[in-house]
């Protein structure tokens, strides 16, 4: 079976700006797969290029092992929710709905037929005839996804459909996509910033970051296996510090840092006397422990959530470093203002290569 | 608060006489189409009659003009509408540095005088129907629609802008996306969304149209639309006929304004009844929260 | 006819489609430049957009521009005549204008010229005049008017504004001769004992040409000052700026699209006033406009009308272009 979606080197310039930079990707059908990044990362532009509104400078689309071409965005079977969701205003939620059918030539019977069946499978059943405009937030959204599961896409394109819900409605919106997903089982190209989206729903993410496909991965590997400094900052907390690798050992690398002596992994193979970041998460800094590194700073904040503690800590470098503390320290909490000896496992240091620009 | 009340009394006067200024002369002669003597008067007030009416009616080179004017109206919106359209969309998707050049020529007309129009429209399809052989085409209407839609044209297309800039395009996407054609898109969702401004446009172009003088008598050659009419008699001579015509088209302006006013204000009901059903689902979507929360 | 024509038809038509090649050949040499004219709108609904605009922008605006200016510069010849050999360029229409003959200079065309200017003159005046009159009830409408009054307001303004311009000026008309009412209570009350001729003394004109185009200069201003937030004006006052300080510095500033936009057109639509002067002048009464129209279909002499039409449109052009220099504006901010 040819794949849902192919990127073979796809660039797209803007005059001198190079808004995507050789992607290549491929997609497999029933995949619920995210692009996730920073605004202004190339990610709509990239689901533009897949939906037909942009041409690739160079590079191919394929869909469904066709070659996307001179293809338009009306012939492609593909449908995209669009960020403020674009409802026609002037027609209502059931000719919404069938107006990819309309366009199609479908005979009317069998039009109204399919839409009473759209509207019951997104909860609309008693609302067909109302206008848009009576419609809450949550409801515009369900229209939405109804009128581009009409026309049977073989992949439907998302762009943040979320992002102007209210939080609760939001995660409850997440809950149900995914479901909708896998009832229809189509493949979903979901479109984010917002990486407890992209976690929660998919199957795989691919990072994005100006331009360039950073990593491809599923939850778990792009946040626990980051390969590049990017992609450690950007999804989930970390702190980062910077040193060169004094040596290297059973994929473990040693860093001298302005702070001391840190070790960690060493997953993409650094050689001894490169740049580097060593990246560790907040959760697996421990206060006065740690065989990768001991190093001092001052607590700057200590913010007490209940389950978790959130303290801010100032380096001799002027750094500063989150460190996240479970709910049972919570009896032996240190005060703003106080030195701390802070350590982690080497196991939970993630050494990685500068990147060129940083 | 004295300096208020001081304040308050010059506005007052000040929109008394303002509005005496402006509706006063219209007052007068509207006063003067009912008194019987027959150069206009108000006062000494004779006595009341209809006569004038009556005399207007049997005006026939007026009701010609009225025909024509009403015909010509009605073409220069069939014209004018299409072409203010193609105007604004064309301006939404020119490149940006021919803009400017596009924008100066097709608004100059509404800052040139109409005489001008109306002449350079008259020069010119002279010429170009000779030279062409389109004798037929150098016509007073065919004319006269012409030049009015010169500048009408461009009414109606700042109209429809002003609209068309509000346009989402990911609507337009959108309906792309889904299947549709260019020519679906630019019917079911284009033309629904700048509906009411084409109404707008057409409504004025009917009225500047069908009030127009400077163009049309240059334009009109030998034949006559109700405006040229009525300053022919108005040359003659005076006569309570003339003030019974603009009694009858302030009637019908005021019949249209309060028409409009009535249909806007069924439709801001609608829209607010519209809005506070989605408040309702919204609330009944984010169920069981309490309001203070 | 003039054998002036194929040239203006061809040369804009050769400019236009030149420029559409460049356009062309540019688009193709920077790739990602978006759809292209006929992709983005699809082969019918191009063809209904370039057509249309076209038309309108060619055989509508420019072309008949193109054959007024051509004409004005050739001599009045019979039919048989037009492009033969007589038919020459020639300045003697603007000679006409100046001298008042076509071939000799010595003695000034003082009746056409001073008509010009007074015309140009009184034009000037009456938009200030306008301006003055309006700009209080625009800022009040926009700025402290209860809602429901400003409706009423605006009512008031509507109705009027479509009372065609010979009606408007026929009603002064009715208001100002020596039977009307205006003369009947001077009489009525001794201020004088004979009634006033306004009409031949031209302040019939003058308050005709004000009246008629009062409404031009009240709704761009309007639209203008609406657009004015009302916390600037509040911020101003607690500052203690004195109510002039405030319309000096603050709204007029604000509403310089609107105050520009309003007074071109009532400049332009008093200079090119046809109906006012024919209604509400005396027989002595000088104007530009009725001068040019006698030109054409008294004198039957088209060139030289058109030489007329050609210098009242560049008086018109020079006031638009000295008003946009003297606000500092573009064209785009005045025709919203």
């Amino acid at each position: 079976m040819a794949a849902a979606v192919e990127l073979d080197g796809v660039n797209v310039t803007f005059g001198d700006f190079v808004a995507v930079r050789d992607a290549n990707l491929v997609i497999e059908p029933g995949e619920f797969f995210s692009f996730l990044g920073p605004s202004g990362c190339g990610k709509t532009t990239l689901l533009r290029t897949i939906s037909g509104f942009i041409e690739p400078t160079r590079g191919s689309v394929r869909i469904g092992g066709k070659d996307m071409k001179g293809i338009g965005p009306n012939r492609r079977p593909t449908a995209l929710i669009f960020q403020n969701l674009a409802l026609f205003p002037m027609m209502s939620v059931a000719e919404n709905i069938g107006y990819g059918l309309r366009v199609r030539g479908v005979p009317r019977h069998e039009r109204d037929e399919k839409v009473k069946n759209l509207l019951i499978q997104v909860a609309l059943a008693e609302h067909g005839h109302k206008q848009v405009s009576e419609l809450s937030g949550g409801q515009k959204q369900r229209v939405a996804i109804a009128r581009a599961l009409a026309v049977e896409p073989s992949v439907l394109l998302l762009d943040e459909p979320l992002s102007a819900l209210d939080l609760k409605l939001r995660q409850h919106m997440r809950a149900e996509l995914r479901a909708i997903q896998k009832r229809v089982g189509i493949t979903f190209i979901y479109i984010t910033h917002d990486q407890g989206e992209a976690l929660t729903m998919s199957d795989r993410i691919a990072v994005m970051n100006a331009g360039v496909i950073e990593q491809v991965g599923n939850g778990r590997a792009v946040y626990a296996e980051p390969r590049t400094p990017f992609v450690a900052s950007f999804v989930g907390e970390n702190n980062g510090i910077r040193g060169r690798i004094t040596s290297v050992a059973n994929g473990e690398a040693v860093l001298d840092t302005p702070i001391g002596t840190l070790r960690g992994r060493n997953p993409v193979g650094l050689a001894a006397g490169q740049d580097a970041l060593l990246f560790v998460r907040p959760e697996a800094l421990r206060i006065g422990a740690g065989a990768g590194a001991l190093f001092e700073g001052e607590a700057l904040d200590v913010a007490y959530e209940g389950s978790v503690t959130h303290i801010s800590m100032r380096v001799r470098t002027g750094q500063k470093l989150t460190v996240t503390l479970g709910g049972g320290a919570a009896d032996a909490l240190p005060q703003p203002g106080d030195t701390l000896q802070v350590g982690f496992e080497p196991r939970d240091g993630l050494v990685l290569a500068k990147a060129a620009d940083a | 608060m004295k300096a208020g009340w001081v304040q308050r009394l010059a506005l007052a006067v000040y929109l008394a006489l303002f509005f005496v200024y402006l509706l006063g002369p219209l007052a007068v002669m509207g006063v003067s189409a009912f008194n019987t003597p027959s150069y206009p008067q108000v006062w000494p007030f004779e006595g009341f009659t209809l006569e004038w009416f009556g005399k207007l009616l049997a005006d026939q080179d007026m009701m010609y003009g009225l025909q024509m004017s009403l015909w010509i109206g009605v073409l220069v919106v069939l014209i004018s509408v299409p072409i203010g359209l193609a105007g604004a969309i064309v301006m939404t998707q020119i490149p940006a540095r021919a803009r400017a050049t596009y924008y100066l020529v097709v608004v100059s007309p509404v800052l040139t005088p109409g005489v001008i129009i109306g002449i350079s429209t008259v020069v010119f399809w002279r010429e170009f129907t000779t030279m062409s052989g389109l004798r037929f085409m150098y016509d007073g209407v065919v004319m006269t629609v012409l030049g009015q839609s010169s500048f009408i044209s461009a009414y109606c297309m700042l109209i429809i802008l002003a609209r068309l800039q509000r346009f989402d395009r990911a609507q337009q996407e959108a309906a792309l996306d889904l299947g549709a054609s260019y020519p679906q898109v630019f019917r079911h969702i284009l033309l629904p969304f700048l509906k009411p401004a084409l109404f707008s446009a057409g409504v004025l172009a009917f009225l500047s149209s069908f009030e127009n003088y400077n163009t049309t008598t240059f334009s009109i050659l030998a034949d006559k639309t109700l405006t040229t009419v009525l300053a022919g008699r108005v040359r003659q001579g005076t006569t309570p006929a003339i003030s019974a015509l603009a009694v009858i088209i302030v009637a019908v302006t005021v019949l249209g304004a309060i028409v409009y006013e009535v249909l806007k204000r069924r439709d801001d009901a609608r829209q607010r009844a519209r809005q506070r059903a989605a408040s309702q689902a919204e609330e009944a979507e984010l169920g069981g929260e309490p309001a203070a929360a | 006819m003039s054998g002036g024509l194929p040239l203006i038809i061809g040369l804009p038509l050769v400019a236009a489609v030149l420029l559409v090649v460049l356009g062309a050949l540019e688009r193709r040499h920077s790739p990602a430049a978006g759809p292209g004219f006929f992709q983005r709108n699809g082969v019918a609904v191009g063809l209904y957009l370039a057509l249309a605009v076209g038309f309108w922008a060619f055989f509508i605006i420019v072309l008949p521009q193109l054959a007024m200016v051509d004409m004005s510069f050739r001599p009045k010849l019979p039919p048989s005549q037009m492009g033969g050999p007589k038919d020459v360029f020639t300045l003697e229409n603007y000679r006409y204008f100046l001298f008042g003959s076509t071939t000799s200079t010595a003695s000034w065309n003082i009746l056409h010229i001073k008509a010009f200017f007074l015309t140009i003159g009184v034009s000037i005046l009456v938009t200030l005049l306008n301006f003055a009159i309006s700009y209080p009830l625009a800022f009040h409408m926009a700025q402290s008017a209860p809602v429901a009054r400003l409706r009423v307001l605006l009512l008031l303004l509507i109705i009027p504004y479509w009372v065609n311009e010979i009606l408007r000026a026929f009603a002064f008309r009715v208001l100002l001769s020596s039977g009307g009412v205006v003369n009947k209570l001077l009489l009525g009350s001794g201020l004088t004992s004979e009634p006033i001729d306004f009409l031949a003394a031209d302040v019939g004109l003058y308050m005709g040409l004000s009246y008629a185009y009062l409404l031009m200069m009240i709704f761009p201003l309007y639209n203008a000052i609406e657009s004015l937030d009302k916390n600037q004006i509040e911020a101003a006052r607690d500052l203690g700026a004195p109510w002039w300080h405030i319309h000096a510095f603050v709204v007029m500033p604000h509403a310089k699209p609107g105050i520009a936009s309003g007074c071109t057109l009532v400049f332009m639509l008093c200079a090119g006033a046809l109906a006012a002067p024919l209604v509400l002048g005396g027989p002595r009464t000088l104007w530009f406009t009725p001068i040019v129209y006698d030109r054409f279909y008294q004198a039957f002499n088209w060139p030289q009308g058109a030489a007329y039409a050609l210098i009242l449109l560049l008086t018109c052009i020079v006031f638009v272009l000295a008003v946009l220099r003297l606000f500092r504006l573009s064209l785009g901010e005045i025709t919203r």
